[in-house]
């Protein structure tokens, strides 16, 4: 726990889980944190038409008939948006609804085409699940908090207008007009900012596992609307206000803390929190309104009279549940208890897709070089993984995408230094090599004489040499000064040029020393 | 020989077949025909060169031994509700003025393809706005029909699929493309003395059809008879992937099927169709429409369809709601009308454009729409429509466990004179009132020409079906249309 002193002299005590506190004038007050996460589907095609949906496209290269909303356009769904979203639905465990239904959201902007927006109010095809978060890093069982999701449904994107390419008018670019998003409602149940930023960080892994979703959130195809209110711990909830639109972890953690802030502020001067719809500028550190509900549009839902109710059949949705991946949660468990990683490894392992995704080919190659099982070659992987090569992408400001070495590459190098032929110093050499060169660790060993040596002849030769030339160090040692005995491995290690093997250079240096 | 513009679908057809005449002879005669009737304003746009092309692709085809296309040698109209590749498609607003898709609707994709040729895009009320053409921004259509005894007021040819019966009731076309939101194919079919289908909902693609109420709207034929409407028909409807109200069912042989036999064949009688007000002369048709299906063997029943005065208020709460939704994207952004003055912001410039891109009646409906919706009326108005919906459905549903097919007037009066209506948005909403039931419950229906009243103009008699049981209202309709021997056409005064 640590205390900092805010702006207005109002202390914020930042805790982990719900002892999160504001301490305003009038006491402590407990924020109560809702998301609205919208996640543009991973689809090649959007919710209802055939345009392509790639990133940073020409603009307006990637818009159909359907997305321009010409006269007479019909929508029809694209099924793998549909099923994305059941998949995402089924890894938080939430209901299916196997009849759902688009609604029209009707307001005018030059963003959207059609003049409305087709989503699912009244009937959403997902409903009720949760996700677990954990609020402690180095042990994910100990402080565990469920936090409910209300519903997940289905809708299209607006387009994006742009205001910088000409001086007096407004562009605008269609090609996000249509795209599917997935609207993943949570119920408000978080209550301080680290466990909106846990929620929001868990979910991001749920749908990268999943493949519904590439979270990135630096290209906006994940963002979240930020639903903060306050009350005196134990109170009924407070009026809420919505920050809309906020793209990074770490800016939704300082909304609720900064909009929280600002609420109390409010409310201790005697004023009330109207609700409405709030902007967040990480420049200033302040959140803005928008727009209050007293003019806030009606969006005149309705059925959209162009679909027909979605009905999804028993074996669709087995298919979905047959291709879902194994999730975090369980994969986390596994690790720890099949592999016999530590809790802290694991946790860090399965944080992220990829990472697991690279962990597990090393792992797999690993054993199948070794000829071991899997669980045999896991922890001098998983150590591996996250020091060495962790510590070398840092340096090298790359990460597991692009790393210069390979899952094949490092088994390999894993494999050489478990069968004794790289000592501990001699992998990380052939591991630098690795890096600089992108060649193979056995290529590495055989061009460059790097192999670890077992000959005791060689070794006990060296040993004697170097007895011979310290009498002074043998002397203490013999005299009971026995910390001089590493000083000897070092010698010893330095003379065979790092490549002797040193449970052998151990054993024959404590056969000789003791004379 | 008579004209050849006097001949109907089935006989270009067949003529062109035949070598009687060759299908440029028809297209050439069928484009003097439009270009002479400039006052009667049934179209927006001619298009000779596209009818001429398929003439010619027809004649060719025959030159050279090849099976003719369902179509061939077919010239038709379109109504100006589909968009048609390259031809500017408006809706009859100025809204759409000058907007020439890219696309193609399905529909007219599906025509072009069977061989027929487009002689030019048909006027319709604004949006398909309207029961007698008078929401055109490109003006009125005038009905070529006049009263008898020296009565020249110029008359709607209903609507909202007006320039299409009016056309066809003039034999400048013999046969053309409507759509049906409330009756709009139906009711222009009956103020004009032709015939008009409305399949079941989803039978003919949506897709590339300026929407006015997706719940509602459904693309259909008119012509001259029911074997017209028939064959048609048949190259109008089919599953379309890019609908997905479109039903996935083969398309039947309605041509094939066709008979006017009834014998075995229930036909109920609503008794609610029998309005306070209703013209004598059409209580009396309609009675006369009972005797003809008695007389091609049908037994007839009465049935009740309890929510039928419900029909009206429900369709303009869902109509408009739909409406005012689907027209949003009518904005000046991205095509179309644009209204913008120097220094004028977004919000500026929907209202311009809309002001300026819209009619008085498209407004009207608009702002019905926009309120049925809103916060605080939605429940009272459109959840309440929707249940209401539902059991006008029930009724039909239920009226079907004891008939096969219902048999009511299409409308409640003979086409009225241009004017008499429009200042009174009510009265012209109530000339739907016998079309708009069998719309909310998405069921095929179809005027035939039954008659002519003491003023010497049209009425037509509806059948209504079961859904998917087109062939069944066709066998009706055809009954009806060998026995009412409806033989009168408009004279020429244009």
């Amino acid at each position: 726990m640590h205390t900092r002193q805010a702006a207005q002299g109002i202390r914020i005590e930042e805790m982990i889980e719900s002892t999160y506190r504001i301490q305003g004038e009038t006491g402590e007050w407990e924020v109560v944190i809702g998301l609205e996460v919208h996640a543009q589907v991973t689809s090649n095609a959007k919710l209802f038409s055939g345009a392509a949906t790639s990133f940073g496209a020409e603009p307006n290269s990637q818009v159909s008939l359907i997305d321009a909303a010409m006269p007479g356009m019909l929508p029809t769904p694209n099924l793998e948006c549909i099923r994305q979203a059941v998949r995402t639905g089924m890894a938080i465990g939430a209901v299916i609804n196997k009849w759902s239904r688009f609604d029209r959201k009707n307001y005018f902007y030059a963003d959207l085409p059609q003049g409305y927006q087709i989503s699912q109010l009244f009937h959403p095809l997902v409903g009720e699940g949760q996700i677990d978060i954990s609020l402690d890093d180095k042990d994910p069982e100990a402080n565990v908090k469920t936090i409910g999701i209300e519903r997940i449904h289905v809708e299209q994107d607006a387009g994006k207008l742009m205001h910088d390419q000409h001086p007096t008018r407004s562009y605008v670019d269609l090609n996000r007009a249509g795209v599917a998003l997935m609207e993943i409602v949570s119920k408000p149940d978080m209550r301080s900012p680290q466990e909106a930023g846990a929620y929001l960080s868990k979910l991001r892994a749920i749908l990268r596992y999943v493949g519904s979703c590439d979270g990135n959130m630096d290209q906006g195809s994940m963002r979240a609307d930020v639903n903060v209110s306050v009350r005196k711990p134990g109170a009924e909830f407070g009026t809420r206000t919505e920050t809309k639109n906020v793209n990074s972890v770490r800016f939704v953690m300082q909304t609720v803390e900064i909009e929280a802030r600002r609420q109390v502020e409010v409310i201790e001067a005697g004023g009330k929190i109207v609700q409405e719809t709030r902007l967040f500028d990480p420049d200033k550190g302040e959140t803005r309104s928008m727009r209050s509900k007293e003019d806030a549009h009606d969006y005149r839902y309705f059925p959209d009279p162009d679909l027909l109710p979605l009905e999804l059949d028993d074996a669709f949705l087995e298919e979905c549940r047959a291709s879902l991946p194994e999730l975090p949660d369980a994969k986390r468990r596994r690790y720890e208890q099949e592999l016999g990683l530590s809790a802290y490894n694991a946790a860090t392992l399965t944080a992220d897709a990829d990472t697991a995704r690279w962990f597990e080919a090393l792992l797999a190659e690993g054993a199948r070089i070794q000829k071991k099982g899997e669980n045999e070659v896991a922890r001098a992987s998983a150590n591996w993984l996250l020091s060495d090569l962790y510590g070398a992408l840092n340096r090298l400001n790359k990460d597991l995408d692009t790393s210069p070495v390979s899952p094949e590459q490092g088994a390999e190098l894993l494999a050489l230094a478990a069968d004794g032929t790289l000592s501990g110093p001699l992998a990380k050499q052939v591991f630098e090599i690795m890096l600089e060169t992108g060649d193979a660790a056995g290529k590495i060993v055989e061009e460059r004489g790097l192999k670890q040596t077992s000959d005791t002849g060689a070794i006990e030769a060296v040993i004697a040499e170097i007895l011979a030339k310290n009498p002074g160090q043998l002397e203490q040692y013999r005299g009971g000064k026995e910390a001089l005995f590493g000083f000897f491995v070092g010698q010893t290690m330095k003379a065979m040029a790092g490549k002797a093997n040193p449970a052998v250079v151990n054993e024959l240096l404590k056969k000789a020393l003791a004379g | 020989m008579s004209e050849i513009t006097d001949l109907g679908v089935a006989a270009l057809r067949d003529g062109v077949r035949a070598g009687t005449f060759s299908a440029r002879e028809v297209a050439d005669a069928f484009i003097v025909k439009v270009s002479k009737a400039k006052a009667l304003n049934a179209f927006i746009v001619e298009t000779p060169e596209h009818a001429l092309a398929a003439a010619t692709a027809a004649d060719e085809a025959l030159a050279k031994g090849e099976a003719l296309k369902p179509l061939a040698g077919v010239p038709i109209g379109m109504k100006d509700l589909f968009a048609t590749k390259g031809v500017q498609t408006t809706a009859a607003s100025h809204m759409l003025e000058g907007f020439k898709p890219v696309y193609e609707s399905t529909v007219s994709q599906k025509l072009w393809d069977a061989g027929a040729g487009m002689l030019g895009k048909l006027n319709l009320d604004q949006f398909a706005m309207g029961s007698s053409n008078e929401t055109s921004y490109f003006g009125n259509v005038i009905s070529p029909w006049r009263r008898g005894g020296g009565d020249n007021a110029p008359l709607a040819p209903g609507g909202s699929s007006g320039g299409s019966s009016a056309a066809i009731a003039a034999r400048l076309v013999p046969g053309a493309t409507g759509t049906d939101t409330g009756g709009s194919i139906r009711q222009p079919a009956a103020f004009t003395g032709i015939s008009g289908i409305k399949p079941t909902y989803g039978r003919c693609s949506r897709w590339g059809v300026v929407a006015f109420a997706s719940s509602l709207d459904q693309a259909g034929p008119m012509a001259r008879d029911v074997k017209d409407c028939a064959i048609l028909l048949e190259n109008m409807a089919g599953f379309d992937a890019k609908d997905s109200t479109s039903l996935n069912l083969p398309v039947p042989k309605w041509e094939e099927l066709l008979s006017g036999d009834l014998k075995g064949k229930k036909i109920g009688i609503p008794k609610e169709y029998r309005l306070d007000g209703t013209p004598e002369e059409i209580l009396a048709l309609w009675d006369q429409g009972i005797a003809w299906v008695k007389d091609a063997g049908a037994e007839v029943v009465e049935v009740s369809l309890p929510h039928t005065k419900y029909a009206l208020p429900t369709y303009y709460i869902i109509a408009p709601a739909e409406a005012s939704s689907n027209l949003a994207r009518y904005d000046g952004v991205r095509y179309g009308l644009r209204e913008l003055a120097d220094g004028q912001n977004l919000q500026d410039m929907y209202a311009a454009t809309r002001a300026a891109g819209f009619g008085p009646e498209v407004q009207r409906r608009i702002l019905i729409g926009t309120y049925v919706l809103s916060a605080g009326f939605y429940d009272a108005y459109f959840t309440q429509a929707s249940k209401v919906r539902t059991l006008i459905a029930q009724d039909f549903e239920n009226a079907f466990t004891v008939c096969d097919l219902l048999l009511t007037p299409t409308a409640p009066s003979a086409a009225f004179a241009l004017g008499e209506k429009s200042a009174d948005p009510l009265a012209m909403y109530l000339n739907d009132v016998f079309t708009v039931p069998a719309s909310l419950a998405g069921l095929p229906a179809m005027s035939v020409p039954a008659g002519l009243d003491s003023a010497g103009l049209p009425l037509g008699l509806q059948i209504i079906g079961k859904p998917l049981d087109e062939q069944g209202v066709l066998g009706a309709g055809l009954a009806i249309e060998q026995r009412a021997g409806f033989t009168a056409r408009p004279e020429q005064w244009w």
